[in-house]
């Protein structure tokens, strides 16, 4: 398994909390993750583990070490190439769908699609098409957002978060708002697109039930990996 | 990117909040029609009563003024020169009124690139005799034509030809409020006696109104021949020379020249008007600050609805920044929706500013004292358009400015994580 490729490297990530206090939230914290992995980071509330994600996943910038994806350093960059990042490279779950209300259901899969400006805009409209299919919520493609259930509109969010095929999808608690049916679909799309489509994920969670079904777990204790 | 995905993106967040939008618009477009409106409407007001004056009036006016000489003969003699000199009771001068070499002087001004035309004019005071009663009055003799021509005499004519004046003999124009009071009509002998003495029979053939009161009760017109008659003068008899120039601000500064260069008195019309100056700047600045409040009212209106729209919209700006969207869009975004609603505010501003400028146009406004004004006066100006929208952009861009900043500043992780 070692000649696959590393998506996503973090080198000693050390970050602070100021107020009110100094607090050191991450302590040295060192992995790799690799091409197809379907990775859970577990740990209690406050072990640092949701903010290690907005680290890598680019949004937080406020860190000490190094972050590697694909290959480039992530350090020292400016925001607007941060943005391109992860526009190209890196799809968003969150336990929030963060649907924008006012577009429909396929125009929300298709922004960051139409914002990466690979595909015209009819391209755009098919991939986003092919997507909501892959999810089971094609006809569904010209509502609003807040005409779905909780479930669909998650799964809408999961066909944004791959609109743009990117390298790692991360996920914040992604079944958190979600009921024990519409969690285990939710998995099971995950599932699906990480032995199916060899997608790289990275989800953290508090559910163990959930963790335990992925393909590595990576523990977290007051900062630091413990597992 | 693919183009207008931001512009798209504005789009729809402004037809989410389509009542709040079209109420910020209403307030550019209400801004603006204000604003052009008012200013059209007093800068009509302005041209008629500079129509009134300014446009009827010479630009320089020599003549000869009622003054003590310059140099009084005790200054002239060598025994006091090094004296102090006290002099009581000084008289002006008679030096008569007459501008000599005036043949001459108006063909050197007409020489003169600034100059439009020249026009020669005879003023005295004279008595109307209406029965036992004599009623003071003057006497203006000028070439008609060119009086037409340069301060559009025949604007002013109610009754008659004003040709007449110059093909009959002995024939005057009067001022209307002198006719009624005297009860004469066209074809009715006037007599007219000057301050010597002489007394005259002339023809009336016809009525003006100038519109000032003063002046239509006391003048009358007549061609500078039959002044010259009444009077009984020679012929080349000439008080006042009027000079109307191609560009009026230049007046002071030829008035200033020929007074140096023919050594006779020239008053420029800024001198000689200096009140319709006044009045004419200050309802501009009157007009300009009520329209522009009427903008920056607006400009309020667009950043408290932009404002208001960051607060709703902080989970959609989040979730752009993450998935792609950078500071510098989702402010431009947001700049977007501001300039969109000037763009549209201000255009139909511009036309409600157009119609309203129509409704005043034609509102009746009938006034003894101007017989040619039957509505009110407005001025239609590209310019003001230009202005009116120019200023709202600016008004909407700098509204818009500070909202999207903010909305640029918005960290996706204290929303996301916040949830």
């Amino acid at each position: 398994m070692s000649e696959k490729k590393v998506i996503l490297e973090s080198k000693k990530i050390n970050k602070y909390f100021y107020d009110p206090v100094k607090f050191r939230v991450l302590n040295d914290v060192t992995f790799q993750i690799n091409q197809g992995d379907f990775v859970s980071i577990i740990g209690k509330s406050g072990c640092g583990k949701s903010t290690l994600l907005y680290i890598l996943s680019t949004m937080d910038t406020d860190f000490e070490g190094e972050l590697w994806l694909d290959g480039q350093s992530l350090n020292n960059r400016t925001n607007e190439e941060l943005a391109a990042v992860r526009n190209a490279k890196i799809g968003f779950v969150f336990q929030f769908h963060y649907l924008l209300a006012e577009f429909n259901v396929l125009k929300n899969v298709m922004i960051p699609g139409l914002k990466l400006g690979k595909y015209s805009t009819k391209e755009v409209e098919h991939r986003a098409m092919e997507k909501l299919r892959i999810l089971g919520v094609a006809d569904q493609a010209m509502k609003r957002p807040s005409q779905l259930s909780g479930g669909q509109k998650q799964r809408v969010a999961i066909a944004r978060a791959l609109i743009n095929d990117p390298l790692i999808i991360m996920g914040d608690e992604p079944t958190g708002n979600l009921d024990k049916h519409n969690s285990d679909l939710v998995f099971s799309i995950f599932e699906e697109l990480t032995h199916e489509m060899k997608q790289t994920m990275l989800i953290v969670t508090h559910d163990n039930d959930f963790a335990a079904k992925t393909d590595r777990i990576i523990e977290m204790q007051d900062g630091s990996i413990i597992k | 990117m693919i183009k207008g995905l931001n512009l798209s993106i504005s789009i729809g967040l402004l037809r989410a909040r389509m009542k709040q939008s079209v109420v910020a618009a209403a307030g550019v477009t209400f801004g603006i029609a204000m604003f052009i409106t008012l200013i059209s409407f007093m800068t009509g007001l302005n041209e008629m009563l500079d129509g009134l004056i300014i446009n009827r009036t010479a630009h320089v006016r020599l003549f000869n003024e009622v003054k003590p000489a310059d140099l009084q003969p005790i200054e002239k003699s060598m025994e006091f020169k090094n004296g102090q000199h006290f002099i009581r009771s000084i008289q002006p001068k008679d030096q008569g009124k007459e501008i000599h070499n005036a043949v001459s002087i108006i063909e050197a001004i007409r020489e003169d690139d600034r100059v439009i035309g020249v026009a020669p004019k005879l003023t005295s005071p004279v008595f109307f005799n209406a029965g036992t009663i004599e009623i003071t009055g003057a006497v203006n003799g000028i070439e008609v034509e060119n009086e037409s021509k340069l301060f559009a005499f025949g604007d002013n004519v109610v009754e008659g030809d004003s040709r007449d004046m110059e093909i009959i003999n002995n024939s005057i124009f009067i001022g209307k409020g002198l006719a009624e009071k005297m009860m004469v009509g066209i074809g009715d002998m006037l007599s007219v006696s000057t301050p010597q003495g002489e007394t005259s029979s002339l023809k009336i053939v016809g009525i003006f109104q100038v519109g000032l009161v003063d002046f239509d009760d006391s003048q009358c017109y007549t061609s500078i021949a039959t002044a010259q008659n009444i009077l009984g003068k020679s012929a080349g008899y000439i008080t006042d020379i009027q000079v109307k120039l191609k560009e009026i601000a230049l007046a002071p500064e030829v008035a200033k020249e020929y007074n140096d260069l023919f050594r006779v008195d020239a008053i420029d019309i800024q001198t000689a008007n200096a009140q319709f100056e006044t009045g004419s700047g200050v309802r501009s600045i009157i007009s300009y600050a009520v329209g522009i409040t009427l903008l920056i009212v607006a400009g309020f209106g667009i950043y408290n609805i932009l404002n208001m729209m960051i607060y709703e919209k902080m989970d959609s700006i989040a979730i752009m920044k993450a998935t792609g969207f950078s500071g510098s869009d989702v402010r431009r975004i947001f700049l977007n929706i501001s300039i969109i609603i000037g763009v549209i505010g201000g255009f139909f501003g511009l036309m409600l500013g157009y119609i309203l400028s129509l409704i005043v146009d034609n509102i009746p406004f009938i006034t003894a004292a101007l017989p040619k004004i039957k509505t009110f006066p407005v001025f239609y100006n590209p310019l003001y358009y230009f202005i009116g929208i120019s200023f709202a952009l600016i008004t909407t861009f700098v509204a818009g400015f500070f909202p999207a900043k903010k909305a640029a500043a918005i960290d996706p992780v204290i929303i996301i994580r916040g949830k």
